[in-house]
């Protein structure tokens, strides 16, 4: 499973640094989600808590 | 449909319970509305989340069949009633100010204005309006800084911004005190082009109005919004929260004695959707037909989403909705909104509750309320729910 974000429909409203701080973050000058590159393994409820959370529906999990 | 088509707005029976005919007929049913026109009222929870972000369902209220109030002639716009792509290009101007983390960064400052309001407001007798000495100057003072608006204009703003979202006030003094905000606004837009500020104003001079991405006169439309909903929704939450926390003063001894962050931020979460203030629904036009919960919605009908209701629907949540409970686990809420319009401010506004309850209530152990509930004035005619004061007071002696 990998986490897919869609930066183009983010609003930054970040429900998924709430839901899953240590996956996600947003950026500085963007304030757009992304995948920490640290993110531990796991984690899946979180990450699952983000992606019902989330408002925009930008965040994805694909079978890889 | 055979059943009777309510007025909407509903009247509040009980002051913290969304009311009870509004999901009568079911989760989507027809309303009447005040302009005379019949809207769909959404008022199941999932029903809600899928219409919020269903994109068929337009927020530009110039659209023929949009469920306006009885409004102003509109004569400003911001990102709030825009559609994507349109919506999307001004909300990423602003996103980077409200991130988790530039918010948390605002932890110590917001703490010092708290501190200092209760210095001030426990220097006194013993008693207080907690709306008016604490709740409102809060929000006020922290969203002035962040924009760059001088808080000793307050009085000003802030009668402003009260009597716009007043239903009940004749529509020329809305269109007034519009106008004056924004005219107020668009003063310090065009004084900041010659000489920016380090704040959200200057900002966006820099980086949106000098390149010419945006007038003077839509950043000054952008910042009315975020006076306005960056003071008076969180002035209401911090009052009305405090009255329903008073009301159970088991929940409040349990947080008061706990020194664990995440209960507060629980607690946090129940209070914004249990008291969901944002009372009067999100409002959307359909731009094709669409099914939302087994209703036919035709392009052109108004939708009108409920979030007090949703926030309270069986099912989506643990256990008895009515019920205050800071246990629970009511992060899913819909007080913010869903969809693309989710509240921008939202970390803003949970750093100020959370902060602000835990201060009052460990600072101000005795705290009371000093009025029954029915001596207390509810803003049911607002769009913003809560409390025009609230009286409170605190034993000097114990709480020295
Ligand atoms: S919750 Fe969704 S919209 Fe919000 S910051 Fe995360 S990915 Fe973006």
């Amino acid at each position: 499973m990998s986490i897919e974000i869609d930066r183009d429909t983010c609003v930054g409203a970040g429900q998924c640094v709430l839901a899953a701080p240590d996956v996600f973050d947003q950026t500085e000058d963007e304030g757009i989600s992304f995948v920490r590159p640290d993110a531990p393994e796991g984690r899946d409820g979180e990450i699952a808590d983000a992606v019902d959370r989330c408002p925009a529906r930008a965040i994805a999990l694909v079978d890889r | 449909m055979s059943e009777m088509v309510r007025e909407y707005p509903m009247a509040r029976t009980c002051p913290f319970d969304p009311p009870a005919e509004q999901t009568e007929n079911g989760p989507v049913s027809k309303v009447r509305i005040e302009t005379g026109a019949t809207a769909w009222l959404v008022t199941g929870y999932q029903e809600q989340r899928e219409a919020l972000v269903d994109p068929r369902l337009s927020s530009d209220f110039r659209r023929e069949g949009y469920p306006s109030r009885i409004t102003t002639q509109a004569r400003t716009r911001s990102f709030i009633s825009m559609d994507n792509p349109e919506h999307q290009r001004q909300r990423r101007m602003l996103i980077k100010y409200f991130t988790v983390k530039r918010i948390e960064s605002m932890r110590p400052a917001i703490q010092k204005v708290v501190d200092n309001l209760l210095d001030e407001m426990l220097d006194g007798s013993g008693s207080a309006d907690l709306v008016s000495q604490f709740a409102l100057p809060l929000p006020s003072l922290v969203i002035c800084d962040l924009l760059g608006v001088p808080y000793a204009d307050h009085d000003f703003f802030q009668r402003c911004s009260s009597v716009q979202l007043t239903m009940s006030a004749p529509m020329a003094d809305r269109e007034a005190a519009r106008d004056a905000l924004n005219g107020y606004l668009l003063s310090l837009v065009e004084s900041a082009v010659d000489n920016p500020g380090d704040d959200l104003i200057g900002d966006l001079v820099v980086n949106q109005v000098r390149p010419g991405h945006l007038t003077a006169g839509e950043v000054a439309d952008m910042c009315s919004l975020l006076l306005i909903a960056g003071h008076e929704t969180t002035a209401n939450m911090i009052a009305l929260g405090t009255l329903a926390l008073l009301r159970h003063p088991d929940q409040l001894a349990e947080l008061r004695e706990s020194d664990d962050r995440a209960l507060m931020a629980s607690a946090v979460e129940e209070l914004l959707r249990y008291l969901t203030i944002v009372h009067q629904g999100l409002r959307r036009v359909a731009v094709e037909d669409i099914e939302i919960g087994g209703a036919q919605v035709a392009a052109g009908d108004g939708v009108i989403i409920s979030a007090d209701a949703g926030n309270r629907a069986p099912d989506a949540f643990d256990g008895d909705p009515d019920e205050l409970d800071i246990h629970r686990s009511a992060r899913h809420h819909v007080a913010f909104g869903f969809g693309i319009h989710q509240c921008l401010g939202q970390a803003l506004a949970r750093l100020e509750l959370d902060i602000a309850y835990s201060t009052l209530f460990r600072r101000v152990p005795t705290l009371a309320v000093d009025a029954s509930l029915d001596e207390i004035d509810f803003k049911d005619d607002m769009f913003v729910y809560g409390v025009r004061a609230l009286p409170v007071t605190w034993n000097t002696e114990a709480d020295r």
